[in-house]
């Protein structure tokens, strides 16, 4: 029984920061139907600014603010750099320049950082709390709310407010909204920015259970991705039961099956639903007009 | 418009020749994997490569021949590591090849060495590199069934014979795990639990639950390199385990300690080189001046700690270095001749003795049991 | 299409493989030129799939992965010969795409890419864990097909680099010729009406599924041959074949040369071979240039480099 406890802390441990990456890919995805491939960096930059900073002598609150805000005008000047001069473009050209995009911004931070692991201390020390024989460490439950606190604040802004409703509607038919006078431009280069710092924000939480360097993000975007997908691209609440869903099931099966399969059997799972959804747990049935 | 790329790819096509070439006299090729998944080896190596080869051509190069360093940075890519050691031989003709950061790239350089008949030290760990032995291949790191081999008679020595293993995908924990499974029969060693985790994961706790829930384990060892060591270190300590942990060699920097934790460290043990713990060394040991040096002018040159890695590449310079002093020559052939005679050159790995059986040339004496105490290295025997 | 267009594209092709060595200055240039075209085959494969079909794949490095075990694999266990090897993984590619692709095809875009992306993890997985077979991450050993000694007994002697330049370009060549003949007919009409509009091929009386899954498994046996074919030549191989940084290597081939033609594909498949070659002097940059040169293709020539090369050309002449 403890050992069911504890596989369900680590599922929620590692759901949650997939969930995390996935709520990251939503809003840009929302606003202009890209995937943004380059969201792992986001993650990985948040964690190595915080970490830099923080060595320089920045009180970490401060350097984790400072991660965010760096992140956020880098995708900014993203969606200002490589996604607005290719506008109109297949969508399998934004694949390929977020994909380069995400190239770029590691072969930067591998000169302007370094190739090295780091970390920095978790928010309320490594002390485990113990629940009935099983043991979560606290750094977990900041990283599982955060995931809880982003999806809300992200349900509430699709659904409550203006500005949000705006990114909504720029998806859906930019033409139409121009029409109706929202700043397409502006949406856009707003859901660029909240999209980087939800994806900084996720990279602060984590460094102190995942550790981070340069290259942390291919595989952080990876499965972020396929928890998005498996939720319902573009939805929070899909991002956040993908994300919590493939955490889960990647303890279980490393707690009772093979830790040798475990990614197998998750990546079972998603195929396995997309043959009965193909649009995800969450997602919209669409189709394609002529 | 396309003139211009053009001119620019000529200028960047002449510059390469240019460094390439430089009119020195003997020319040694490197490929490492200074970035990519195994940058944590190839880093540290390609540095130190560069380092050493500075140092002996400000101090007059060998014979009074300078060398001319060809290094290339095969991110951990066989494939191209294969077009790397092609174009080592083939374009910029070296006498002898140092690198291989990893099994895989080694045995892609390998078999390009063999074929053209060039001088290959690999700074990679299977076994498979040196047995079968080939001619022109040799290897300066401890094998991984060494590794294997130490731990368990240290196990043994405190009366440990059943263990679980958690061993990471990567290339490096997956050959350890093997090989140790191989040897553990011999030395009385039960291996009840046999977990493994990705390169990536960020939590090992369900496979350890699965090692403490299994009756009678009285160790945890860890072969694995990267980010998942210091993991399934902060796991151990978070599970509350009572027995002792081991970690592997490919841990073994001062970095490991800092990422998992000074408090989560304490106690654990593995297999490390004299390089760990030199300031720990007697003066009278035969490895305590070309380690201290080693380690100094590293710091000095980078600014950082150095690992055991880069140690490999240290004494892979080391022996081409020996080797064509004594053969006075930059002939491949001559050279491979003088390095299989290579006796008792003392590396910062150990004490190296070639001969026409044995390419390593190491022994288990290489190896020195560590333990983290107070947040730093210890020697325990 | 004009069949004159096809003829001048394999033309261009055979000229190049044929001609090029002349300015070789060393050994080393035919390892790269076999490179080369061996992830050019990959990519007209994905040229078929991409640019005929409209559909994306990020799992295609599996397929490569499976050609290049069974060379490694088949040798060894069944006691076949290298070179049907290469058939055998081919068919095994072939019939893997069949069973698969039927229920993956019918997801679109970005979930579609997943489902793709998810085999070819299970592929690189089962690779990587199946040590026992495999060798694990570190890799086997492949059995030389010894074709470079029956060609000397033949009285043609060549270097290993030489042989596989012209194997390579050879087998590009067929590929090439068969995808070329493949878009000239009825096929390859159907194939790209999908491209526009599934919806409206469906409605001029296509069977869009059938047409999708011909694709998927035309392109797939490419991926795997292009993937044994490397595996022989380099004599070794590894999972790194299958992984997913390979899947999207060989998409981005596709995308920057133009994803609608075999010379673009060749194209594509030699900018990003060559890149890591010239740039060795600048290694810490690489992945900087990599990265912006993708940026800026696609922005500034949104169909990519030799579609929209040609387009200037034109407009220039004229």
């Amino acid at each position: 029984m403890d050992a069911l406890l504890q596989f369900v802390f680590s599922g929620l441990t590692v759901g949650a920061v997939y969930a995390l990456v996935a709520l990251g890919f939503t809003i840009i995805y929302n606003a202009s139907d890209v995937v943004n491939f380059a969201q792992g960096e986001f993650v990985m930059l948040g964690g190595m600014i915080t970490v830099f900073t923080f060595e320089a002598g920045l009180p970490l609150p401060l350097a984790a603010l400072a991660a965010i805000l760096l992140t956020a005008a880098l995708g900014v000047a993203l969606n200002k750099l490589a996604i607005e001069p290719a506008r109109g473009a297949p969508v399998v050209s934004l694949i390929i320049i977020t994909i380069g995009a995400s190239i770029l911004i590691r072969g930067a931070s591998q000169l302007i950082f370094d190739k090295q692991l780091h970390r920095f201390p978790a928010f309320s020390g490594d002390d485990p709390i113990r629940v009935l024989g099983a043991t979560i460490l606290p750094q977990s439950l900041w990283v599982i709310v955060g995931a809880v606190a982003v999806f809300v604040a992200l349900w509430l802004f699709f659904t409550r407010t203006l500005t949000g409703r705006a990114v909504l509607a720029t998806a859906n038919n930019r033409t139409a909204a121009q029409l109706v006078g929202i700043n397409t431009a502006w949406v856009m280069t707003l859901s660029f920015g909240l999209s980087a710092a939800i994806g900084a924000l996720a990279g602060v939480l984590v460094t102190p259970i995942t550790l981070v360097s340069y290259d942390v993000g291919v595989a952080l975007a990876l499965k972020g991705f396929a928890a998005a997908m498996l939720g319902g691209m573009g939805n929070p609440k899909g991002a956040l039961v993908g994300g919590l869903l493939l955490g889960l099931l990647e303890a279980m099966t490393a707690g009772y099956l093979s830790s040798q399969y475990k990614d197998a059997v998750a990546f079972l799972v998603i195929l396995g639903v997309l043959f009965v959804m193909p649009q995800g747990i969450f997602g919209h049935k669409s189709t394609e007009r002529v | 418009m396309r003139s211009r790329t053009t001119t620019a790819l000529a200028t960047l096509a002449a510059l390469a020749t240019l460094t390439g070439a430089a009119q020195a006299e003997i020319r040694l090729g490197a490929s490492v994997s200074a970035t990519g998944p195994a940058a944590f080896l190839g880093d540290p190596e390609a540095k130190t490569i560069e380092m050493m080869v500075e140092q002996i051509n400000a101090s007059g190069g060998i014979n009074g021949e300078e060398i001319a360093l060809t290094l290339y940075d095969d991110g951990g890519d066989p494939n191209k590591a294969r077009t790397f050691a092609t174009r080592l031989v083939e374009d910029d003709e070296v006498v002898a090849i140092i690198g291989g950061s990893t099994t895989g790239t080694t045995m892609s350089i390998l078999s390009v060495a063999e074929a053209e008949g060039i001088p290959f030290i690999s700074l990679a760990g299977a076994i498979s590199i040196i047995d079968p032995v080939r001619e022109y291949v040799f290897k300066t790191p401890h094998t991984d069934r060494m590794a294997c081999e130490k731990i368990f008679a240290d196990m043994a020595a405190q009366d440990i014979t059943r263990i679980g293993m958690i061993s990471g995908t990567d290339g490096f924990g997956a050959s350890m795990q093997a090989q140790c499974k191989e040897v553990a029969g011999a030395q009385g060693i039960e291996i009840l639990a046999d977990e493994t985790y990705g390169p990536q994961d960020a939590d090992m706790t369900p496979q350890l639950t699965r090692i403490r829930n299994t009756e009678g384990v009285q160790a945890v060892l860890n072969p694995g390199f990267g980010q998942g060591p210091a993991i399934v270190t902060r796991n151990v300590a978070q599970l509350g385990f009572e027995i002792p942990l081991y970690q592997s060699h490919g841990v073994a920097s001062d970095a490991f300690i800092e990422l998992a934790g000074a408090e989560a460290a304490e106690g654990v043990r593995l297999p490390g080189t004299a390089l760990l713990i030199a300031d720990l060394l007697a003066e009278d040991d035969p490895q305590y001046q070309v380690v201290t040096d080693y380690t100094a002018a590293y710091r000095e040159a980078y600014g950082t700690a150095t690992s055991t890695f880069g140690g490999y590449a240290h004494d892979a310079v080391a022996l081409i270095v020996d080797a064509v002093t004594r053969a006075g020559s930059t002939d491949p052939d001559d050279i491979r001749d003088a390095l299989e005679t290579t006796e008792g050159l003392v590396g910062t790995t150990g004490t190296y003795t070639f001969s026409a059986e044995d390419h390593l040339g190491l022994d288990l004496s290489a190896f020195r049991m560590l333990e983290i105490r107070d947040g730093g290295w210890s020697a325990v025997d | 299409m004009t069949r004159r267009m096809k003829w001048i594209q394999l033309g261009v092709l055979a000229a190049l493989i044929v001609l090029l060595p002349l300015l070789f200055p060393s050994g080393y240039y035919y390892r790269v030129g076999a490179l080369i075209f061996v992830n050019a085959l990959s990519v007209v494969g994905l040229v078929i799939l991409i640019g005929y079909a409209g559909q994306i794949s990020l799992g295609h490095a599996g397929f490569a992965g499976i050609g290049a075990y069974a060379c490694a694999l088949a040798p060894e266990h069944l006691g076949l010969h290298p070179g049907l090897a290469v058939l055998l993984g081919a068919g095994i590619s072939g019939v893997m795409a069949l069973l698969i692709g039927r229920p993956i095809l019918r997801l679109k875009g970005y979930y579609l890419a997943v489902a793709t992306l998810g085999f070819g993890i299970l592929v690189s997985m089962v690779l990587t864990n199946e040590r026992a077979l495999t060798g694990g991450p570190d890799g086997m050993v492949v059995a030389d097909p010894g074709l470079r000694d029956l060609l000397r007994d033949l009285g043609l002697r060549l270097s290993g680099g030489e042989l596989w330049y012209g194997v390579s370009g050879l087998v590009l060549l067929v590929g090439a010729w068969i995808a070329l003949n493949l878009l000239d007919s009825p096929t390859g009409r159907a194939m790209r009406a999908l491209h526009g509009s599934e919806v409206a091929a469906a409605t001029v009386g296509i069977d869009v599924a059938a047409q999708k899954l011909r694709a998927f498994v035309i392109s797939a046996v490419y991926a795997s041959v292009a993937g044994s074919l490397l595996a022989l030549q380099n004599q070794y191989v590894t999972p790194d074949v299958a992984g997913f940084l390979h899947s999207v290597e060989m998409v981005t081939m596709a995308v920057l040369g133009g994803v609608g033609s075999v010379l673009g594909a060749t194209l594509g498949a030699a900018i990003l071979t060559l890149l890591p070659q010239v740039l060795t002097v600048f290694a810490e940059y690489e992945q900087l240039v990599l990265g912006a040169v993708m940026i800026g293709v696609m922005i500034f020539l949104p169909q990519g480099l030799l579609p929209s090369i040609a387009r200037r050309l034109r407009g220039t002449s004229e």
